[in-house]
């Protein structure tokens, strides 16, 4: 059974998720909106590593020895400017997709297993996810045509 | 000089007691006496009381209330009957200026609108015409407002249009689309003549909207007194009058709703029928709020459990309900969310759409409710969805051009951000109208470096030499209220016109000729080669916004200028089903939610994410209202040991914004001649301070220098009123904005004026001393 490989898989990727959130809320510090809204997004994915832990104990943790090849590269060094928020919340947009779609993959075993609580577990992480990725596209949209067209 | 009633000492004037309909009481205030009277409505706050204005050999002279009027019966306030003698201010604006090395000299119409144009043409070509930016005002006429979208939206096809309304009302109007679907208030203020029960939230109505609170004066000292909550963290007058007074730390709203939402689920006396056959969500609703039990408000509001369950008893067992919020809800932490949760109360009790039960999502100024509707701001005129492609098409039929000429493809940019873009430099033109955010704006260090920018260029169009006109490239003198012809919009859908009573001054100019002279000049023409603005007169462009208007919501169809002028105010919609217009709206538990006629897809409340169409049809009501929850959320910045008080700002009830009108008028000038800050007895005990010292307050962005007021007040928490600027003393900083915080809601976009972290400390020997001793001579005026 794999299964630990996908709990370990959701847990690592939302954890990523809070540490770039956090990263980028910091760099994008003049943007009140951004900054709020990133140290929010943040906490709600830290609670969900929480979440995730007591599935360690219930079934084998199974470690990938494999980097994480998304989250480890993007978001490594945040930058200044306009088009530089569109490519962090772009990039966090890529982290926040691999952790819906890593849950995806779990919930299906979870079904399987008939295991209510980590069902459960999954879609309040699906329904999360859903939203931190809502507020992505929604703050990209209103950046993009700004950020193509006019700024310098 | 006739003067009916001292509306200075008197603020509210005498009672008249009632049961059924509200007694007419003309005021009436005048220098001389009027050769002639025009009819017309307030504009000095939100309520849009009818108003008569006196004219004797072509000045204005005086006022009267219109005692036909359905929004005051003939009664005025202390701002409506004084601030009018600001028309006839020596300083008026009276030439456009245009800054020329460095000095803001006078220029003629020609010059500075054709430089205006240059500057226009060079931007489109260099940015396009995401290089100009909109910022507008809640005081403008509706037929100004709709020339203006079609300017911003179809002549220009920018975003970036929005007003200081995001200051005021952008999260009523939020509040309402989330709710309901669409913005537009569902009751009527004829509703507190029969109500039972009252709420008012951050709302010191007495002070905001006086003829509104005489209104319901009158009714507690009639036979059969409505019962009254008031939520308010500082014992103001409206406080004063309240059965139960909730006073709760700065930032808890949600905690108190939700724990009034709880308390009236536990209690049984929801309205089972109205919640199954007209709303969704009461099952989520109810288990986000079974959490806020009395006890855990306290602990996080600090209003006592006992106070919280007698609110709570009102609000469960009234058989009706008026509800009204303002800012002490939309400048807080969870704005959006929070009013959301006056409309929840209403809904899951059932009292909506019929006499004696209103919810007043309160503007703060007269015309907000009109910019919202014509789409001056970041609204689509009509109410319309700018996400539903059926919308889009209406609008560029009725304006005769390419669909894609509208700019749908980006959200409309909010106030906050069209500065944010400026202190970037990709927008290089702001067009800034009849709003003053030099002093309105939060953080106002931060504005007064964006107007200075050199590669900014500002267009100040305003009637007085303002703070903020002073950083312009361009100022346009404007004709005011009174100097030209317009209808608008009050908060109860009550429409009013007001019509010309005398010439501008010198070579002043009505903003809707300035609107329509630029875009002539521009030459912005339809898809046939046609002008795109058609019209030149006011009326004109009023029947032109009733084909805009027609069929959505706010249907001004059944209106004209000739029935707007027979009586006094009508309420839209006005339309063939209802040609005398309409005092509730969803009357059959119908709502405006159904995906192919709401204003917006709806939000995510704690991220303000937007749904598109296909996310919204998976959770379409058809007609049903949304109860939307949410949990609480900590404001931002909260009082730690270096900055350890909270700072709450506010309005006055003899000042109106930024002064620009009030503050010309002696009477009023001398009721309140000055900003203070409000400490409570034990902080003042504490820090050793008593009325009338020179107090220091200071901010992670500012510092002002303000004299003390002793009590009224929760300890912890200062008050500081935002009205003072510069313009007529620049001796210290005083205005309350230098220390607010630049951030917003995350759906509603309104900044968050009600809360920051401060520090207090005595201020020092010197200049101030004599400040002390004007202060002190009046400091007796200064009563809650």
């Amino acid at each position: 059974m794999h299964i630990g490989h996908y709990i370990d898989l959701v847990y690592r990727t939302e954890k990523d998720l809070a540490i770039a959130l956090t990263k980028v809320s910091v760099a994008h510090g003049d943007e009140p909106d951004v900054y709020q809204s990133c140290r929010l997004l943040a906490r709600w994915s830290e609670k969900m590593e929480e979440d995730m832990k007591p599935f360690f104990v219930k079934y084998k943790p199974e470690k990938d020895n494999e980097p994480d090849r998304l989250t480890q590269t993007l978001v490594k060094d945040t930058r200044k400017g306009g088009m530089a928020l569109l490519r962090d919340l772009h990039d966090l947009y890529l982290i926040a997709s691999e952790v819906q779609a890593c849950c995806t993959i779990l919930k299906q075993a979870a079904d399987g297993l008939r295991d209510k609580e980590l069902l459960t577990t999954c879609e309040g992480v699906e329904s999360q996810t859903k939203r931190q990725l809502n507020w992505l596209m929604t703050r990209m949209k209103a950046a993009a045509p700004q950020t193509l067209i006019v700024s310098e | 000089m006739e003067q009916t009633r001292d509306s200075i000492s008197n603020i509210w004037g005498d009672r008249t007691p009632y049961i059924g309909k509200w007694p007419v009481r003309v005021d009436q205030q005048t220098n001389e006496e009027p050769d002639h009277w025009v009819q017309s409505a307030c504009m000095l706050c939100s309520n849009g009381c009818g108003i008569d204005i006196g004219v004797k050999d072509g000045k204005i002279v005086g006022v009267r209330g219109r005692a036909i009027d359905i929004v005051n019966r003939g009664r005025l306030g202390p701002k409506g009957m004084n601030a009018w003698v600001a028309n006839n201010s020596p300083d008026r604006l009276q030439k456009p200026l245009i800054r020329k090395h460095g000095e803001l000299q006078e220029a003629t119409w020609d010059e500075a609108m054709d430089l205006m144009v240059k500057k226009s043409k060079e931007i489109i070509e260099k940015q396009t015409s995401l290089g100009i930016g909109f910022y507008t005002s809640g005081q403008l006429f509706l037929e100004e407002y709709y020339v203006l979208a079609m300017i911003g939206k179809a002549g220009l096809g920018t975003p970036h249009m929005d007003g200081n309304t995001r200051l005021c009302t952008a999260t009523a109007a939020a509040a309402l689309k989330i709710s309901f679907g669409s913005d537009g208030q569902p009751g009527s203020y004829s509703d507190i003549d029969t109500t039972a029960a009252i709420l008012h939230i951050g709302h010191n109505v007495a002070s905001q909207q006086t003829v509104l609170w005489s209104r319901i004066l009158d009714r507690l000292e009639g036979s059969n007194p409505p019962k009254l909550v008031v939520i308010d963290p500082r014992e103001t007058y409206t406080a004063q009058k309240a059965t139960v007074h909730l006073a709760p730390v700065v930032g808890t709203n949600i905690p108190v709703l939700n724990g009034l939402l709880n308390l009236i689920i536990q209690s049984g006396k929801i309205d089972q029928d109205f919640i199954k056959a007209s709303t969704v969500g009461f099952e989520e609703l109810k288990k986000i709020v079974s959490k806020w039990t009395p006890e855990l408000v306290e602990e996080v509001s600090k209003v006592p459990a006992d106070k919280l369950r007698a609110a709570g008893e009102i609000l469960a067992n009234c058989t009706s309900l008026v509800s009204s919020a303002l800012q002490g809800v939309y400048q807080s932490m969870q704005a959006t969310a929070a009013a959301v949760q006056v409309n929840n109360i209403h809904l899951i009790r059932g009292l909506i759409g019929k006499p004696g039960c209103g919810i007043y999502q309160m503007n703060g100024q007269p015309t907000a409710q009109n910019n919202r509707e014509c789409g001056a701001d970041g609204d689509f005129p009509g109410f319309r969805n700018w996400g539903n492609k059926k919308h889009l098409q209406e609008i560029a039929d009725i304006w005769n051009i390419e669909v894609g000429q509208l700019p749908y493809w980006s959200p409309p940019t909010h106030a906050m951000q069209i500065w944010r873009y400026c202190e970037q430099s990709s927008i290089t033109m702001l067009w800034i109208s009849g709003t003053n955010p030099a002093v309105s704006m939060p953080e106002l260090a931060r504005i007064r470096k964006i107007l200075q920018k050199e590669d900014l260029f500002v267009i100040v169009q305003d009637c007085f030499m303002t703070e903020t006109a002073k950083y312009a490239d361009v100022v346009l003198p404007a004709a005011i209220w009174g100097e030209k012809t317009g209808c608008f919009t009050n908060v109860d859908r009550t429409v009013h016109i007001s019509h010309k009573a005398v010439e501008p001054p010198g070579e002043a100019r009505p903003d809707l000729e300035i609107f329509i002279d630029y875009s002539r000049r521009m030459d912005f023409r339809d898809k046939d080669g046609a002008p795109l603005i058609k019209w030149q007169t006011p009326e004109e462009v009023f029947e032109g916004w009733k084909g805009c208007s027609k069929g959505r919501p706010c249907d001004y169809s059944g209106m004209s200028y000739a029935k707007l002028s027979e009586g006094s105010g009508i309420q839209w919609p006005c339309n063939e089903q209802f040609p005398d217009g309409t005092p509730h709206l969803y009357t059959e538990g119908k709502f405006n939610t159904d995906v192919d006629f709401c204003e917006t897809y709806n939000y995510d409340l704690d991220t303000g994410a937007a749904n598109d169409e296909e996310t919204y049809k998976l959770i379409d009501p058809h007609g049903k209202a949304f109860l939307k929850g949410t949990d609480y959320e900590e404001p931002h910045e909260v009082p730690d040991e270096k900055f350890p008080l909270w700072l709450t700002t506010g309005r006055l009830v003899y000042h109106f914004h930024t002064r620009t009108k009030t503050g010309r008028s002696k009477a009023l000038q001398d009721a309140a001649p000055d900003a203070y800050v409000q400490i409570s007895e034990e902080d003042a005990a504490t820090y050793g301070i008593t009325d009338g010292d020179m107090i220091e307050v200071e901010s992670r962005r500012g510092k002002v220098t303000e004299p003390a007021k002793v009590g009224g007040i929760e300890p912890g928490l200062v008050f500081i009123p935002f009205h003072y600027g510069y313009w007529d003393d620049d001796s210290r900083k005083r205005a309350a904005n230098e220390l607010t915080l630049s951030e917003w809601d995350p759906v509603s976009k309104q900044p968050h004026f009600k809360y920051a972290a401060v520090k207090i400390s005595k201020a020092g020997e010197g200049i101030l001393h004599t400040i002390v001793e004007a202060f002190s001579t009046i400091k007796d005026k200064l009563t809650p």
